[in-house]
């Protein structure tokens, strides 16, 4: 669990503000670039990569008890269950040739 | 929490069903973790749902996305970090049981946070103004007007949902605040502030997600 | 019955105050943050809303006793199947054994002193009880006729009925139901006694630990859902409206990330109480503790990869369809790894022919029933033709009501004597039992024929080749009601005027058999400390 004395200083906090306002920046003028597809794939990088830097200092998992790893894991594990499954029907609807849907194109 | 008082030879601030103050943080901690998967899943469904229009309906997302403002939306998110720092200092200043830094940093989350709303509430009633709120005040005629509103109600949906959130943290950030200017918290017991950060750092990483899917999508004018 | 002097000089040895004698009045039971007393109180609320919800599946059943629509019209019977399915399943099924039996035992059993958030745990009674409440004003302002299942887009366009309502409820019965998980997450991980280690825990505590496991990562999803069907409803915006490009199969997909898994919300409880049941009629340590217990757990995993398996007559991609299928065929490892243990557990066992054995041997055999049928389901041909008919109704009422009302009404005969302190007459279990097990065989087998014959579920008028198995059906559902009316009776009685309980009367093992029948407020006079593993039931001697 997370300890005071083993927690987090002020220093890495304010690296790790620094480094946010720095990916910000980032993502905003990547998404002026016209890099095709990869737009949305740099973005959702950058997006994630802030989430990841957020929970592990700001919420101190990198600090915390393997339990607190578990739940979190957990967390992101079923969503993209959700998420993988249920796209898993859409990207496969039109596979057999028959009409995929009689709402979606 | 509140029967501490009958347990007198108990720490301050023990609960009578823990052993030791230990315990009773590693299961605040773990508490507030459970919560925040059943909120992971919670705004999942959400994404999961924009997730699939998105790929559906390119075209009517990226024409959505180009009726947002990104320097607010940028500002907001800049807002929402500079809040993540001050709450992390917070719970920094309440594992020294320092009341005063407490407070101050509580206050600094508290008016950052009030200021994204009052940013969000601009946002909305230029939203309204221009008649791009699905079911209520709708204008767009175009072919891609029905998809278009997939996308706003999905807007809606979202940001709404996260505001929501955010409404109900400065609600709480109020009562933390009450409890630490009464000199509750200290090096000892804190997990009040702790969890309470967990909560506020996890609606600031929902925005660090929505940010990029609803405002900078329509930056490159549906060019793919 | 096996009560032996030293159980009855223990139980007078006791300390006379216990949670129920330490305080009288509404206050000591409206402000608890007793996880036993808060127990009681869901007892008494989930037993309304199963009378309710079971007022209304006997309308369906005298509806159904002529294939002519002559009791109630189309609508009426809408509302009325709706109505039973969504009390049931929020109201009842969901919260029943985790938020009764396994809110009084689970602190009990790891050895700990309450839940690890009292104030929590009394706020998910008062969601529910609001959600009752709003679930109620739904009901008798006009009633829901979506079915329990909400699907867009009659619920969000056309449903002229009090869907926001009923979902609202149902939104809030969900978060009561996550409030309660997270606390049993938390208190088996950080409130295990000195010495109960993971592999020491009762089977019960792991079976409320995967339900737990569920109850965060699932209902979150049905919130989810239900609020975008009242954004859609309430407000017009558009999340599945086809006029807008949206898809109703969507809605599906959410809806089912969490309805499927709450049947394992509903089944894995009671599996947990057969466990702690078997073991102790038959004196014998669960036959392969370890696979039983990551059984559990592999259910629940399992339980949130096969949603789709509800949808294969949908838009859903075949190819989607098939990994469903696939994966749901494999939810039956598990289960059979269960159903064959408990039955190892019983061979070569001393088995005691008391109201606990006759639960066990009813819920082994609707189970069976139950979990086979479910492999018919889960093979995407043979589900086209058995798609919405009887065949599914009588399959998940073999599980939820063979399987989970079993396990619920055996554990509270288990587990009575320790929750009010009283004795029931063992005769009168035995009879309930018996009674149950007829009377849900009578009513339930014969709808399988009629599925499988083409009755489809949700009409009120049929052919009229379908009577004889409805009436069937109905007379079956007569012996059902008097089923578990019996016990409402014989056990009110026994609070009253019962035998007074001693600590142990089963002989069982555990840890709530060690404390005093009723329990003192914090459980045990001082923390338990564990020195061996669950079930050591070769060091009982016998009587």
């Amino acid at each position: 669990m997370a300890d005071d004395h083993h927690g987090p200083t002020v220093r890495i906090y304010l690296a790790v503000f620094a480094s946010l306002m720095f990916l910000t920046a980032l993502t905003v003028w990547v998404a002026f670039q016209d890099l095709g597809m990869f737009n949305d794939v740099v973005a959702l990088g950058i997006a994630c990569t802030k989430a990841t830097i957020v929970i592990l200092f700001f919420m101190h998992v990198k600090y915390a008890s393997r339990l607190t790893w578990l739940l979190a894991g957990a967390g992101i594990l079923f969503l993209l269950i959700l998420f993988a499954f249920a796209m898993a029907d859409y990207v496969s609807r039109g596979w057999l040739g028959m009409p995929a849907s009689h709402y979606l194109q | 929490m509140a029967d501490h008082a009958l347990h007198h030879d108990h720490p301050h601030g023990l609960a009578h069903q823990f052993e030791d103050m230990p315990q009773q943080k590693e299961s605040a901690v773990i508490g507030m973790w459970s919560f925040l998967i059943t909120e992971i899943l919670f705004f999942g469904g959400f994404f999961a749902t924009y997730l699939i229009y998105r790929s559906y309906y390119p075209e009517a997302f990226f024409e959505g996305s180009s009726h947002l403002d990104i320097p607010m939306g940028a500002f907001n998110t800049i807002v929402l970090i500079v809040s993540s720092l001050t709450m992390a200092m917070a719970v920094h200043k309440s594992h020294e049981g320092n009341k005063r830094g407490i407070l101050v940093y509580l206050t600094l989350t508290g008016i950052l946070g009030l200021t994204f709303l009052v940013v969000k509430y601009f946002e909305y009633s230029a939203k309204i103004e221009y008649g791009l709120v699905p079911g209520l005040a709708w204008h767009p005629h175009g072919e891609n007007s029905p998809q278009l509103a997939l996308f706003y109600s999905l807007y809606f949906g979202m940001t709404g949902m996260h505001a929501l959130h955010m409404i109900i943290g400065i609600g709480l950030l109020i009562w933390v605040f009450v409890k630490a200017a009464q000199g509750t918290y200290t090096a000892e017991y804190n997990a009040p502030v702790e969890i309470f950060g967990l909560y506020w750092h996890f609606v600031d990483i929902v925005w660090i997600f929505l940010f990029p899917l609803l405002y900078l999508l329509g930056t490159q004018g549906g060019g793919h | 019955m096996a009560i032996t002097e030293q159980d009855v000089q223990a139980s007078e040895d006791a300390p006379s105050v216990n949670y129920l004698n330490n305080g009288y009045g509404l206050k000591s039971w409206l402000l608890t943050k007793d996880h036993k007393r808060i127990a009681v109180l869901y007892i008494i609320s989930i037993s309304i809303f199963f009378a309710l919800g079971g007022l209304f599946a006997s309308l369906v059943r005298f509806e159904l006793m002529t294939p002519e629509g002559d009791l109630m019209s189309s609508d009426t019977y809408n509302k009325v199947f709706s109505m039973h399915g969504i009390i049931m399943v929020f109201f009842f099924l969901v919260p029943s054994i985790p938020a009764t039996i396994g809110n009084f035992l689970v602190p009990i059993m790891v050895g700990a002193k309450d839940l690890a958030f009292p104030r929590i745990n009394l706020l998910s009674w008062y969601v529910y009880v609001v959600a009752g409440i709003l679930g109620t004003i739904a009901v008798v302002g006009g009633g829901v006729d979506t079915g329990w299942t909400f699907y867009t887009p009659y619920s969000s366009t056309y449903s002229n009925s009090n869907v926001i309502l009923a979902a609202m409820a149902a939104f809030m019965a969900g978060f009561s139901s996550i409030l309660t998980g997270l606390n049993f997450v938390v208190t088996i991980h950080t409130m295990r006694a000195p010495g109960m280690t993971w592999f020491r825990l009762p089977l019960f505590v792991w079976s409320h630990y995967a339900t737990s496991i569920i109850m965060l990562l699932g209902t979150p999803v049905i919130a989810i859902t239900l609020v975008l069907l009242m954004l859609e409803r309430g407000f017009g915006f558009g999340f599945f409206d086809p006029n807008l490009g949206g898809d109703p199969v969507l809605f599906q997909h959410l809806f089912w990330f969490y309805s499927h898994p709450a049947v394992y919300i509903m089944i894995l409880p009671s599996m947990g109480v057969m466990s702690e049941m078997v073991a102790a009629v038959a004196r014998k340590r669960v036959f392969g503790y370890e696979f039983v217990a990551f059984s559990s757990v592999a259910i629940a995993i399992l339980g949130f990869l096969v949603w789709g398996h509800h949808m294969f007559v949908s838009s859903q991609s075949t190819y989607a369809g098939m990994v469903f299928s696939i994966i749901t065929f494999l939810v039956a490892v598990p289960s059979a790894i269960k159903t064959f243990n408990w039955t190892a557990t019983l061979y070569k066992g001393s088995i005691v022919y008391d109201t606990s054995m006759f639960y066990v041997y009813g819920y082994l055999g609707l189970f069976l029933v139950g979990g086979l049928t479910g492999l018919f389901l889960s093979s995407m041909g043979l589900d086209i033709h058995l798609h919405d008919t009887y065949f599914v109704v009588a399959h998940f009422h073999y599980i939820m009501v063979g399987g989970q009302v079993m396990g619920y009404l055996g554990g509270m005969h288990f587990w009575w004597p320790k929750i009010t302190g009283k004795m029931f007459p063992d005769i009168c279990g035995k009879i309930s039992a018996l009674l149950v097990f007829l009377g849900f065989n009578f009513t339930f087998f014969p709808q399988f024929i009629l599925g499988y014959m083409g009755m489809p579920r949700r009409y009120h008028v049929y052919p009229e080749e379908f009577q004889i198995l409805n009436v069937a059906s109905s007379l079956g559902a007569s012996l059902l009601a008097l089923g578990y009316l019996v016990p409402g009776v014989y056990l009110t009685w026994s609070i009253f005027k019962g035998p007074k309980a001693p600590d142990n009367p089963w002989g069982a093992k555990g840890l709530e058999w060690e404390t005093t029948s009723p329990p003192p407020t914090f459980n045990f006079e001082e923390t338990p400390v564990v020195t061996e593993e669950a079930y050591q039931y070769g060091q009982i001697e016998e009587h």
